[in-house]
Order: structure tokens, then sequence, then C-alpha cells
């Protein structure tokens, strides 16, 4: 792939998937609310290991820290991890049918939403309903759109570079 | 190395505001974005404006009018009432905090942080913000700055589970504080003893303590309750007053922290007090 085409790509996927993640919404959608991010993130670290690694993740979490009001470097601490994790496994992850896939990638948004959580409660009084843990579940659900979605989206690029 | 930076940052952030500067820095990439998805609903907006009716804007404009001439009579009164409230307090040799100026904000419809009552708005510092101003709407106290940032600011709500006001009630001048509830419709009080001398739809307005908010802005109305005379703080909850999930136009203030001076010194005090009324003005030079 060229070398600064799939930077371009990468950084408008993250782009839209923050819009998304700030998208105005009503009170009872706003908890569905998934973290488009790290979906977004770990569909390129399976796809782009050499390319998304770990400082890439970490960057984007400080940008989304920034973006979201909350405390300096939890998001950074949290996507970095699951990356960590995405970069380690992903030959394996690869092979693996969409469902399996679904069942890592509740791991990862759990083990993120866990860290949100535990840094939550330890700076500020927060008194968080079981509803905290729904856009786990959507995430889940929303994995094999974003997949689809962006595969469609890397053969478009693909095929139009072959066509030229 | 990437978790030793983060958890570095989580620990300055949270002991210092060292990291003021990196997140100005940053701001200026991503606050873009909270204008483009504010975007939308803002073109909506201005959409029903623009695309209402030529006769329902001119009874609106009537009806404002009207409105107008009602607030500029009572205004009359007021600017008489505060001169009488200054030589009053002058008799008692107090000095009179008065005349605030305000900055017209405008909500981004974005969201977030689901589990916290934050809101961003359209000024930053670049129009002289800072962190502890009040917030007001058109029909009392909406909350506090939180964060500014070059291009928008943070603003935290009155009913944030992290936020409390030094209130009083307007009957009998009753000191307490309102904290927080975490639903946007509720504030709790409990600091009051259960025999306390409050009753149901009695108005909390601000007292002025501790600085932040100026004093005698209506808060909230005091809900329905049941008095529990075993216990020893009574458990009662009030409604805010302003509009807190309706709202576009918020009000930053900022007031002056110079005192009106004596009646002793009338030549002086009489063009202060002659501009009570807060327009709708730039922030204050000394900003």
């Amino acid at each position: 792939m060229n070398k600064t085409l799939w930077f371009y790509q990468v950084t408008l996927t993250i782009v839209v998937a923050m819009c998304l993640r700030i998208l105005p919404l009503s009170h009872t959608l706003e908890l569905f609310n998934p973290d488009w991010v790290l979906l977004a993130l770990i569909y390129w670290s399976l796809v782009l290991p050499e390319r998304v690694g770990i400082f890439y993740a970490w960057a984007v979490g400080l940008l989304t820290d920034e973006l979201t009001g909350q405390l300096f470097g939890q998001h950074a601490l949290a996507y970095s991890l699951a990356i960590y994790a995405c970069l380690k496994l992903h030959k394996r992850l690869r092979q693996y049918s969409l469902l399996q896939q679904g069942f890592f990638i509740f791991c990862c948004l759990l083990l993120s939403q866990l860290l949100f959580f535990f840094i939550k409660n330890l700076h500020q009084s927060v008194q968080l309903s079981s509803d905290f843990w729904l856009p786990l579940l959507t995430g889940t659900a929303c994995w094999p759109l974003v997949y689809t979605a962006l595969r469609f989206l890397r053969s478009a690029e693909q095929a139009n570079i072959d066509h030229r | 190395m990437a978790v030793i930076a983060s958890c570095a940052l989580l620990v300055t952030e949270h002991r210092s505001s060292q990291l003021n500067a990196l997140r100005m820095a940053l701001s200026y990439l991503v606050d873009p974005l909270k204008y483009a998805v504010d975007l939308p609903s803002a073109v909506m907006h201005r959409a029903s404006e623009s695309l209402g009716s030529y006769a329902a804007l001119i009874k609106e404009n009537a009806d404002l009018r009207d409105e107008q001439l009602v607030r500029q009579t009572q205004l009359l009164k007021l600017d008489a009432l505060e001169k009488e409230n200054v030589r009053l307090r002058a008799l008692l040799e107090n000095s009179f905090k008065l005349g605030e100026q305000v900055l017209i904000a405008e909500l981004l419809s974005i969201n977030t942080a689901p589990y916290e009552h934050i809101l961003v708005v359209n000024k930053g510092t670049n129009f002289g913000v800072h962190p502890h101003q009040p917030v007001l709407d058109a029909n009392g106290v909406v909350g506090q700055v939180f964060r500014t940032l070059p291009l928008t600011s943070e603003i935290m709500l009155i009913t944030d589970l992290n936020h409390a006001i030094p209130v009083q009630i307007n009957r009998n001048g009753l000191l307490t504080i309102a904290v927080g509830s975490g639903q946007l419709n509720q504030l709790n009080l409990p600091f009051l003893p259960s025999n306390a001398d409050i009753r149901p739809g009695d108005l909390l307005i601000t007292s002025g303590l501790g600085g932040t908010f100026p004093q005698g802005y209506p808060v909230a109305t005091v809900d329905e309750f049941t008095s529990q005379p075993n216990k020893p703080f009574a458990n009662i909850t009030a409604t805010p007053k302003s509009l807190l999930d309706r709202n576009r136009e918020l009000m930053i203030v900022w007031s002056h922290s110079a005192p009106v001076p004596l009646i002793s010194k009338p030549n002086t005090a009489e063009p202060v007090i002659n501009t009570p009324t807060p327009t709708p003005a730039l922030p204050p030079a000394n900003e």
C-alpha cells in the first residue's frame, strides 16, 4: 500500500469515529453509544499491525481525552493496552470468524471500560448505574458493521489503485 | 512505555494544573470537530428561524416589544430600589457589590460524557472566559465554568454529582448548601436539620458565600417533602429554576470585584449605580 495513503485513510476513519463518539443523541440512545474510536483502532491494528501501533493508539487516546474532557491519559492508557493485545494476537485473530473476533472485541472493550471505571472512581464521586456497561454490548454488536464497512472502504481503495 | 506515560499524565493532571498548556494546544486540533458535529443542529435551528412565516414573526415581535415594555417599567423601579439599598447599606457602613457584565454563549450540542452533567459552549479564553465563572440563564443559575480552552469551554451544571452551591432560603435567609443529585431535575439539600424552617415551594437563591456565585440569583424551588422527626437530617430535594436541558443560549457572568463606594462619596457612586442592568457586552478589560 502507498506510504502516505494509509495514514490519510486511518486518520479519516478515526476522525469519523470521534464525530460519532460525541454525536448528540437522545438521552436513552446516548447510553448505548459504543466506543467507536476503539473499534476503528482495533480494525486498523489488525489490518496494518506494522503501521498502527501502540504509539498511534496512545496519541489517538490523548486526543479522545481532550475531546471528551476527561482526565488526561485515561483513554490513552486504555487504548494502548487494548491495541497491545490486538498486536500480540493479530495473526490468530485474522483467521477467526466474525463471531470469534466478536468475543475478543468484547474483552478489549471490557478492559478499557474497566479502566475508565477505576479511574472515575478514584478521582470523583460518580454513581454509576449498570447502564455504564451497555456500550460494551452495543460495541460488540457493532463490530461486524465496523469490520465490513472498513473492509469495503479498503477494498474500494485498493481496486481504485489497481485500476490506475 | 505508553502505559507509564499515561499513568504519569493521569497523576500529574489529578494533582496539578501543569498540563493546561498541553490541553490548550491539543484543543486546537480537536475543537473543530466539536463545531463540525454541532453544525447540523445549528443549521436546523437557523433554518427553523428563517423559515418562520411573516405573520408569526410579526406576532413574536409584538409580544417581545410588550414584554420589553413591562420589564423596562419594572427596571425603573429596580433602579430606585437599588439606590435605596445602597443608601441603607451606607447607614450600616456596609459596602455593596453591584453590577455584573455578561457574555452570551451558545451551546454546542455534543455529548461528551453521559454520566457527567457537563456542557460545551462556543466561547473560550479568546473571549476572556476563565474557570469558576458563574453561568446563568433567564430563569436562574445554570452552573459554573469548569474548564476553558481557546475556542470552547466546559460548564458544569449545578445538578452534577460533584457540584455544590451555597444557597439561602429567600423567605427567611436560612443558609445551606445544595448538592447536585446526578439527575437534571433535582438538587439535594443534605445539610438541613429535620426541624429547619423550610417549606415546600420555598425559593432558594444564591447566598454569595464562597465567592463564586454572586448573591441573589434564583437557584431552585423546594419540592414536596415529608418531615421525618426521628432522623437528625431532613431529606429534602429541590427543582432547579433554570431549564437545564432546554436552553441553547447561556450567560457567562463577570461580577465586578470592586465594591461600590459608600454614600459619603456620592459623586463617584452615581455613575456606577446608573448602569446596574447587565448588557450583553464584551468582557471587561481587566480580564
